[in-house]
C-alpha cells in the first residue's frame, strides 16, 4: 500500500491520480477468525488495529450492520480532552490523548489532532466550586488544566461574552490547552486502512444477530447476516445498540440509550479559535476546519433508537449558544442530525472482561466516547489479546455496579442546593 | 435600464425602481427582483468565488438550491449575515451586499492559485500529508487550511433584531403552493377542512410563475393563478408566502420558518425578523416539485453556465434575459422551451445540443420554425472564458464514439439534465424511496407519517398533471380525515411537459482526468474526485459524501447529490439503490439561530425565577447569585462593604441577636392520601410512622444506589398529609422522582403529590430574640418553648395571613420559618422587618447561609455530597430508619463497596495555622512529598471564615475520615502546602443549647 506523504501525494498529482489504490479492501467473511469484534467505529477498528500492531494478532473481523464509521464516529462533535475529576477516568482519558498526539504518524493517516483548547464555562458558584475540585485534582495527577477569569476567557476566546448582566454570566472556566478536536471520519478511516493492512478483514453491511455460546458457556462465535462466524474470543463495541447485541449472549448491560443531537452552521473564515463547553446550559461549540461551526446538545429527555431527535432540544442549544455568543445570531443553521449513545447508571464506560469466557465489551462512552477512542480502542485490544485488563481500564469492569464501586464523572457534576 | 431587461416582461414592477450596493457599486433594479436578478438585468453575473479552488462563478439557479451566488448582505449596524443566497433574497432600497471568499477583489482573486494546482487538491489530499514535522501541524497547515476555507465571515455583533415563535394545528398542512399544493389546497378546503397553504416563495404560484404561456380553462396561466388565490382566501385557506418548511418530525409536527423582514425596505420598529412556527398537522401534502440537474461536463461551471429553466424562470418571472448569445445543451425537452422563451424576447440562440440522438420531432419542427440550429446526438466537452463563458466545445457521438469537436461562441450556456423530485422532508420521516429505472430517479415507496406527494414529486410532470394529482392527494387527505371532497377538472393548454435521458459525466473525446467537471459546485467536488474516491475504497455513498464533501455545501446536494450517485454507481458497477442516497437532514434551507432561538434570548433566555422577596432585596441593595433557574440574595452589603466583611456582618448579629433570610426557593412538594406515610416511608430513609401530627424531622432520600441525592425538612400536619422541603435545585428533580416510583412501582398507593414551591412564600428567621419578634404576630398558638418546642409544625394565623409555622433551625440559633402565601410574601417579609428594627434585625442572603450552617456541620446536598455520598459516609447513618422493611436506595447500601474500609466520609478541617482558608475543592493527601500523580485521599467541600470559631474553618469528604480525628493531612496548592487536621463536623454549640431557649 501508498504510504501517504507530501511526496507521494505530488507523483499521483503527476499521473493523475490514477495509482490510488483502495485504502482498506471490502471483505467477505472468513469462517473463522481467532477475534471477531463487532462494530465497525473508531474503538472496533481501533482495537483490531492495536491487536494487530501491539499483540501480532491478526486473523480478525471487524463486523458492522452498516458502513464503517457510520455510528457515533462520524456524528460526534469531535470534542477531545481529559481533564476528568476521577483518577481512573483521568488516567484513561490522559492516555487517549497521548495516543492521540502520535496517532497521525501511527497511521500514517492524518487524523487533524488540533490542540486549540478546550475551555469549560462555569456559570454559577457551584460551578466554580466543581471545576476548582476538578482543577485540582488535575494538577495533583498531572493532568494540564487550569483556571481562567472570565477577562481571560474572553482573551482566549474573543467572540465570548462576559457581561454580568447575560443571564447565566461567565464566572470563569476551566482551560486544558492540551485538548481539542480531530477529524472524526479521518480516525475511522485511518484505523481501518492500517488494520486492514495488516490482515484484518473489515466486514461492511453484515448485520450479526446474535453471540453464539457453546455449552460450557464460553463464547463460539458471532450469527450474523452472512452466516456464522466462529471465533473464540468477541468483543462488542457497539455503542447504541450495545446492550441489543449482549443481550443475545444473555448479558443483561446496565445501559440506556438516547438520542443525542448535534449541528453545524453555514462554513465562514476562522472566528472561533477553541472548544467550549457549557454543561450549565448543555452547549458545546467549536469551528470545524471546513469553516462550520459545530455545536453539540445534551441528550434528548427520553430513551430512544431514533436517529431523528426532537426540535425542542436543539432549539434550547441553539439559544444557548446565542446567550453565550451573541455575535451568532444571525448565523444559520445548515444541517443537523442525532447519534444514539449508550450510557450507563455513573456515567462511565464499561470496558473488560464479562461473566461469558471469550466475550468483552466495550460501552456505555455515553457522549462522550469519541474522545476516547485511541485510549479505548488500545486497552480493549490489550484486554482481548491477554485475557485479562490493562491497568488503565481495569477500574471500568461491569461489576461495578453490583459492588457499588461506581466512577460517578456526573455525580462529580451534581447540581443541588 | 439595461439591454438584458425586457420591458413590459415578468412579475417586477418596471415603474417601481430600486437601488442597491454589490462590492460598493450602485445597481439598480425593480420592485419584485432578487439580487441575482437584479444583477443579471445589469449584466453581472460573477458573483462568487468557490470554496476551494477559488474558481470565478455565477448563479446556477434562481432559486434557494442556488450553490455559487452566495452573498453578504447588510442593513445597518448589527445587521449582516453571510453567504445569504443571491437567488432568494429580495432588493429593497438601501440593501448593501457583498461577494465572498476573495482576495483581493472578485475579479483577482490570488486564492485561485489554487486552481492551477488543482491536480493536488485532489479529493481527501489532506488526509494524506501535513503530517511531517509533527509539530508543523498546529502551527502552520491547520491555520494556513483554516484561513482558505469558510465562505463568508461571521457577523462581529450582537444582533437587534426580535425573532417569534408559534403553534399552529391545522388539518391540512400543504408545502408548496405550485400547481399540485393549489390544486390540493383547493380539494381539501371544500371539504371543509382547516388548510395552510405555504411556500419558501415570496409569492404562491410555483412553476406557474415561469410559465405564463399556459392557459388553464382558458384563462392566461397568471389571471387563472390570481382567481385561483381569491378563490381559496374565499375558502379561508391560510396562505403564508416566504415560509419554508424545514423540517418534518414525530406524529406529523413541521416546523416552518417565515421571512418577515428581510425583503422590506423599513421594516416596523421592533417587528420581527423571522418566525418559527411549529405546526401540528393531521394531514401533510407535500407538493414541492423538483430540482433540475446538471450535466456534468469539463468547464460547466464558468459564469454564464446555468441551469436552463432557471434561465426561463429569470426571464419570465423577472424579465431579464440571461444573455445575447446563448446554447443549450441538454438531456431533457425542458431546455427547448427555455429556448424559445428567450429566442422570443430577443436573445440569439446559437444552437441547442441535445445529447439524444432523436429528440422530440416537434421540438425540432418549433426550433426549424424559428431558425434556430440543433445538434441532436451531441456531447459538450469543454467551455472558455475567464469571468464569463466565451464558448462552448460540442461533439457529435456516434456509435458511443465522440467525434471531431466545434467551439461555438456564446455568452450563456443553459444546461439541462433532467429532473430530480424533492423529497427532502419526505425523507425526514425515515419514508423510504424507490429508484425508477425509467426516470431514472428516486421515488417515495412507504410512507411512514400521516402524508401524501402530489405531482412533481412522485415523478408526475407538467401543470396539468400537477392540477391533477394535487386534487387528488387533497382529497385523498380529506378522506383520511373522514371528509369528502370535490374535485375540479382543469383543462391546461400550452403545457409543456417533457422527457430526457440520464447520464453520468458526458462522453467526451479528451482525457477526462484532466477534466473539471464539476458535480458539487460550491465545494469545488469533480466527477473525477467521485471516481478517485471510489478507487480508494469508498464504496458506501456516506463514505463517497464523506470524503469528497460532496453534497455537504451550504445547498446541502440539492444540486449534487444525484450526479454524485450516479457517477459512484457507475464508478461501483452498482445499481444505484445498491449504492444508496445520503440521508437528508433538517434544516431544508439554512435557516438563522435566531429563529430557532425564538423568544429565548437575553433575560428570556430561561426567565429568571424570583421570589416575592425579591424585589425588596434588590431594592436594599442585595447582590444576587444565580442558583439553578433562580436568583437569590447573595448578600446585604452596607457601606461598601466587600462581600467578606457582608457576610461576617451578617453571620455577627444573627447569632448575637436576629437574622431573617428569604428562604421561599425551598423545594415544597404537599403529600397527600390515606396512604402518605406508606409512601413517605419507602421514599424516605427515615421511619415516619411515629412522627406524631405537629412534628417535623429531618429527611434524606436517596436514590436507588444508596447514595444521598436530597434532603430537607418534612413536617406531618395531619395523619395523611405531609409539607415536604427539598433543596432549591432538587425541587423538579424529587418532585419527577416521587411521581416515577408513584405511577410505575406503587400505583396501589393512595397518594398525590402537588408542587407548592411557588405556593408559599417561606420567611426565616434565626437568632435569640426570633421568639420575642414573631410572638406578637401569632394568634391562636402558643409558641413558648414547652408548648411549640423544636421540630415542630402548625397552622396559624400570622400577622393576619393564613400561615404554616415551622420551629426549625438551619444555623443552630432558635430558629423560624414562617410560610404564608405567595403573595404576601412581601408584606410579612416589611413588617418583620419594621418590628425587627428593635432587635437590630439583620436581612442576610445565602452566603451567611452557608457559614452558619457549616459553622454547624449541617451539610448542603451537591455542595458537601457529590452523588458518590451515603448517610453513613455523610455522618446521617442516623437518619435511616433501622426497622423498615424497604426504601428506596436500602437495598444498594448493602453493597459491598458501600460498606467496605476506607471510603470518604465526611469530617471537618481545622488548618493548623488558623489563619489560612482552605479552598473550596482542594484535594488533600497524606504525603505532601510524594511525586505527581499523587495519591489524593479526599477534598474540601466547604470552607469559610467563622467568626464564631475565631478561625476559618472546612468540611472535607476525606478517606476513612471518620476514624481520622486529630490526625494530619496535607493540602498541597500551587504555590504551597496547608497542614491541617481532622476534627468532628461541628463547630459551634456542640451540645445545641441555643436550640432550647
Amino acid at each position: 500500500m501508498t504510504h501517504f506523504s507530501a511526496l507521494s501525494l505530488l507523483k499521483n498529482a503527476l499521473t493523475g491520480q490514477k495509482n490510488w489504490q483502495a485504502q482498506w479492501p471490502d471483505s467477505q467473511p472468513k469462517s473463522e477468525y481467532d477475534v471477531v469484534i463487532v462494530g465497525a467505529g473508531g474503538h472496533g477498528l481501533g482495537a483490531a488495529h492495536y491487536l494487530a500492531k501491539e499483540h501480532g494478532i491478526t486473523n480478525v473481523a471487524v463486523i458492522d450492520k452498516g458502513w464503517l464509521g457510520g455510528g457515533n464516529t462520524g456524528r460526534n462533535t469531535t470534542i477531545i480532552r481529559s481533564n476528568y475529576l476521577y483518577d481512573e477516568s483521568a488516567k484513561l482519558y490522559d492516555h487517549a490523548v497521548d495516543l492521540w498526539e502520535g496517532l497521525s504518524q501511527d497511521l500514517n493517516y492524518n487524523v487533524m489532532f488540533s490542540r486549540r483548547g478546550v475551555l469549560m464555562l462555569a456559570h454559577n458558584v457551584h460551578d466554580v466550586q466543581s471545576f476548582q475540585r476538578h482543577i485540582h485534582s488535575n494538577r495533583l495527577n498531572g493532568v494540564d488544566n487550569r483556571w481562567l477569569t472570565p477577562q481571560e476567557a474572553k482573551e482566549f476566546c474573543p467572540p465570548l461574552n462576559i457581561s454580568p448582566n447575560a443571564r447565566y454570566p461567565v464566572m470563569g472556566g476551566a482551560l486544558q490547552m492540551r485538548a481539542g478536536t480531530a477529524r472524526h471520519d479521518a480516525v475511522a478511516w485511518g484505523y481501518a486502512r492500517s488494520a486492514s493492512q495488516r490482515g484484518v478483514d473489515i466486514i461492511q453491511n453484515c448485520p450479526v444477530t446474535a453471540i453464539r455460546r457453546g455449552p460450557d458457556g464460553s463464547v463460539e462465535g458471532v450469527e450474523t447476516a452472512k452466516g456464522f462466524i466462529r471465533a473464540k474470543k468477541v468483543a462488542v463495541s457497539a455503542a447504541g445498540h450495545t446492550s441489543v447485541v449482549m443481550d443475545s449472549a444473555g448479558v443483561r448491560m446496565p445501559l440506556e440509550s438516547y438520542p443525542l443531537q448535534a449541528l453545524v452552521s453555514e462554513p465562514i473564515k476562522p472566528i472561533f479559535p477553541c472548544v467550549v463547553m457549557s454543561n450549565t446550559v448543555h452547549a458545546y461549540i467549536s469551528q470545524s476546519d471546513k469553516g462550520e461551526l459545530v455545536i453539540g446538545s445534551g441528550t434528548d429527555q427520553y430513551t430512544s433508537y431514533s436517529q431523528r431527535g426532537g426540535l425542542p432540544l436543539i432549539e434550547h442549544t441553539v439559544a444557548a449558544i446565542c446567550e453565550i455568543f451573541p455575535i451568532f445570531n444571525r448565523m444559520r443553521m445548515l444541517r443537523k442530525w442525532g447519534g444514539i449513545v449508550d450510557v450507563t447508571p455513573d456515567r462511565s464506560p464499561i470496558l473488560g472482561t464479562t461473566p461469558v469466557p471469550g466475550l468483552y465489551v466495550n460501552c456505555g462512552w455515553g457522549t462522550g466516547g469519541f474522545k476516547a477512542t485511541p485510549g479505548a480502542a488500545h486497552t480493549l485490544a490489550w484486554t482481548i489479546a491477554k485475557g485479562t485488563p490493562h491497568d488503565i481500564n481495569a477500574p471500568f469492569t461491569l461489576d461495578r455496579f453490583r459492588t457499588g464501586r461506581l466512577i460517578d464523572e456526573a455525580a462529580a457534576a451534581a447540581v443541588a442546593h | 435600464m439595461t439591454t438584458f431587461r425586457v420591458p413590459g416582461r415578468g412579475r417586477v414592477l418596471h415603474n417601481r425602481p430600486v437601488s442597491f450596493t454589490f462590492d460598493g457599486m450602485t445597481y439598480q433594479g425593480l420592485e419584485g427582483d432578487t439580487v441575482a436578478s437584479a444583477l443579471i438585468a445589469n449584466g453581472v453575473q460573477l458573483m462568487g468565488r468557490s470554496f476551494k479552488y477559488h474558481r470565478p462563478r455565477g448563479p446556477m439557479a434562481a432559486g434557494s438550491e442556488e450553490p455559487n451566488a452566495l452573498i453578504g448582505t447588510r442593513r445597518g449596524k448589527g445587521r449582516f449575515e453571510p453567504n445569504t443566497r443571491a437567488t432568494v433574497q429580495e432588493i429593497w432600497n438601501g440593501l448593501e451586499t457583498n461577494s465572498q471568499n476573495k482576495y483581493p477583489s472578485l475579479k483577482f482573486d490570488v486564492g485561485a492559485i489554487n486552481d492551477r494546482a488543482y491536480m493536488l487538491f485532489s479529493a481527501g489530499f489532506y488526509y494524506k500529508t501535513f503530517m511531517w514535522p509533527r509539530s508543523f501541524w498546529d502551527k502552520y497547515y491547520e491555520p494556513f487550511i483554516r484561513a482558505a476555507a469558510g465562505l463568508g465571515v461571521s457577523p462581529s455583533e450582537p444582533d437587534p433584531d426580535n425573532y417569534a415563535s408559534r403553534y399552529l394545528h391545522t388539518d391540512v398542512l400543504i408545502i408548496g403552493a405550485g400547481p399540485a399544493g393549489l390544486a390540493s389546497a383547493r380539494a381539501a378546503a371544500t371539504a371543509g377542512l382547516r388548510v395552510t397553504l405555504v411556500d419558501e416563495n415570496s409569492e404562491p404560484g410555483g412553476t406557474l410563475l415561469s410559465e405564463p404561456q399556459a392557459s388553464l380553462d382558458g384563462t392566461p396561466a397568471w389571471d387563472w393563478l390570481s382567481a385561483e388565490l381569491d378563490a381559496l382566501t374565499d375558502l379561508d385557506v391560510r396562505i403564508m408566502t416566504r415560509t419554508t418548511a424545514i423540517g418534518y418530525y414525530h406524529q406529523n409536527m413541521i416546523a416552518l420558518c417565515q421571512k418577515l423582514t428581510d425583503h422590506q425596505e423599513k421594516p416596523a420598529e421592533g417587528a420581527p425578523r423571522e418566525r418559527m412556527w411549529r405546526v401540528r398537522a393531521k394531514q401533510v401534502i407535500l407538493a414541492q416539485g423538483a430540482l433540475e440537474k446538471p450535466l456534468v461536463f469539463d468547464g460547466n461551471d464558468r459564469p454564464g453556465v446555468m441551469l436552463a429553466g432557471s434561465a426561463q424562470t429569470y426571464l419570465n418571472r423577472y424579465g431579464v434575459r440571461v444573455g445575447n448569445k446563448a446554447v443549450i445543451v441538454t438531456s431533457h425537452d425542458s431546455a427547448w422551451y427555455a429556448a424559445f422563451d428567450l429566442a422570443s424576447a430577443g436573445t440569439q440562440i446559437e444552437a441547442i445540443v441535445d445529447t439524444r440522438p432523436t429528440p422530440n420531432a416537434d421540438l425540432i419542427k418549433e426550433a426549424a420554425a424559428r431558425g434556430i440550429t440543433v445538434l441532436p446526438g451531441h456531447t459538450a466537452t469543454g467551455t472558455s472564458g475567464r469571468l464569463r463563458i466565451k464558448s462552448v466545445r460540442v461533439n457529435k457521438v456516434e456509435n458511443g464514439k465522440v467525434l471531431n469537436a466545434r467551439n461555438i461562441s456564446c455568452d450563456s450556456l443553459l444546461i439541462c439534465g433532467g429532473w430530480t423530485p424533492t423529497l427532502h422532508l419526505f425523507s425526514h420521516t425515515k419514508g423510504s424511496l424507490k429508484w425508477d429505472d425509467e426516470s431514472q430517479t428516486f421515488l417515495p415507496d412507504r410512507i411512514t407519517e400521516e402524508c401524501q406527494i402530489a405531482g412533481a414529486g412522485r415523478g408526475l410532470w407538467g401543470i396539468a398533471s400537477a392540477l391533477n394529482d394535487g386534487a387528488v392527494m387533497g382529497a385523498a387527505a380529506a378522506k383520511a380525515l373522514g371528509k369528502s371532497a370535490t374535485t375540479q377538472t382543469v383543462t391546461v393548454a400550452n403545457d409543456r411537459p417533457g422527457t430526457g435521458e440520464s447520464h453520468t459525466e458526458l462522453p467526451t473525446d479528451l482525457d477526462p482526468g484532466k477534466a473539471r467537471a464539476f458535480v458539487d459546485y460550491q465545494n469545488d467536488v469533480t466527477a473525477k474526485d467521485l471516481r478517485l474516491a471510489v478507487r480508494e475504497g469508498m464504496r458506501s455513498i456516506e463514505h463517497v459524501k464523506r470524503y469528497t464533501t460532496n453534497g455537504m455545501a451550504t445547498d446541502q446536494g440539492k444540486m449534487s447529490n444525484i450526479n454524485g450517485l450516479n457517477i459512484a454507481a457507475d464508478a461501483l458497477g452498482k445499481k444505484q439503490p445498491e449504492v444508496g442516497l445520503t440521508t437528508f437532514r433538517p434544516p431544508y434551507t439554512p435557516t438563522s439561530f435566531g429563529a430557532f432561538a425564538g423568544y429565548h434570548k437575553g433575560e428570556h433566555f430561561e426567565v429568571t425565577r424570583k421570589t416575592p422577596i425579591d424585589s425588596w432585596a434588590e431594592e436594599n441593595g442585595a447582590v444576587f447569585e444565580p442558583v439553578s433557574l433562580w436568583r437569590r440574595a447573595w448578600y446585604f452589603p452596607k457601606d461598601g462593604e466587600d462581600m467578606d466583611a457582608a457576610v461576617r456582618r451578617e453571620c455577627r448579629e444573627t447569632r448575637k441577636s436576629l437574622g431573617m433570610f428569604d428562604a421561599s426557593t425551598l423545594g415544597k412538594i404537599e403529600v397527600v392520601g390515606p396512604d402518605a406515610v406508606e409512601f413517605m416511608n419507602r421514599m424516605y430513609t427515615n421511619p415516619w410512622t411515629k412522627l406524631a401530627p405537629g412534628r417535623t424531622r429531618y429527611g434524606l432520600l436517596l436514590g436507588d444506589d444508596g447514595f444521598i441525592r436530597d434532603d430537607g425538612v418534612i413536617g406531618r400536619l395531619s395523619d395523611d398529609r405531609f409539607h415536604i422541603t427539598t433543596t432549591t435545585g432538587g425541587a423538579a428533580r424529587v418532585l419527577n422522582m416521587m411521581e416515577d416510583y408513584l405511577q410505575t412501582e406503587w400505583p396501589d398507593l393512595k397518594v398525590w403529590l402537588t408542587s407548592t414551591t411557588e405556593q408559599w412564600s417561606t420567611i426565616a428567621l434565626n437568632g435569640p430574640n426570633a421568639r420575642n419578634l414573631i410572638e406578637p404576630f401569632v394568634e391562636g398558638l402558643d409558641i413558648s418553648d414547652a408548648a411549640f418546642p423544636h421540630m415542630s409544625i402548625a397552622e396559624c394565623t400570622f400577622a393576619g395571613f393564613p400561615a404554616r409555622l415551622f420551629r426549625v433551625s438551619f444555623t443552630g440559633e432558635l430558629g423560624f420559618e414562617i410560610n404564608v402565601p405567595a403573595r404576601h410574601g412581601r408584606a410579612l417579609w416589611e413588617k418583620l422587618f419594621d418590628a425587627g428594627q428593635k432587635y437590630d434585625i439583620c436581612p442576610y442572603g445565602t452566603e451567611t447561609m452557608h457559614v452558619l450552617r457549616a459553622e454547624k456541620g449541617f451539610i448542603i446536598v451537591g455542595q458537601d455530597t457529590d452523588g458518590t455520598v451515603t448517610p453513613y459516609d455523610a455522618g446521617a447513618g442516623w437518619a435511616i430508619g433501622k426497622n423498615k422493611p424497604d426504601f428506596v436506595g436500602m437495598r444498594a447500601l448493602n453493597r459491598p463497596d458501600l460498606t467496605a474500609e476506607g471510603r470518604k466520609q465526611l469530617v471537618g478541617l481545622l488548618t493548623e495555622d488558623g489563619t489560612s482558608k482552605l479552598e473550596e475543592g482542594a484535594q488533600i493527601v497524606l504525603d505532601p512529598n510524594q511525586p505527581i500523580p499523587m495519591k489524593m485521599v479526599g477534598h474540601v467541600t466547604s470552607s469559610y471564615h467563622s467568626d464564631a470559631a475565631g478561625r476559618p474553618i472546612a468540611l472535607a469528604l476525606v478517606e476513612g475520615g471518620h476514624g481520622k480525628t486529630g490526625d494530619t493531612v496535607y493540602i498541597p496548592m500551587p504555590d504551597r502546602t496547608i497542614k491541617a487536621t481532622i476534627t468532628g463536623t461541628t463547630f459551634y454549640d456542640p451540645e445545641g443549647a441555643r436550640l432550647k431557649l
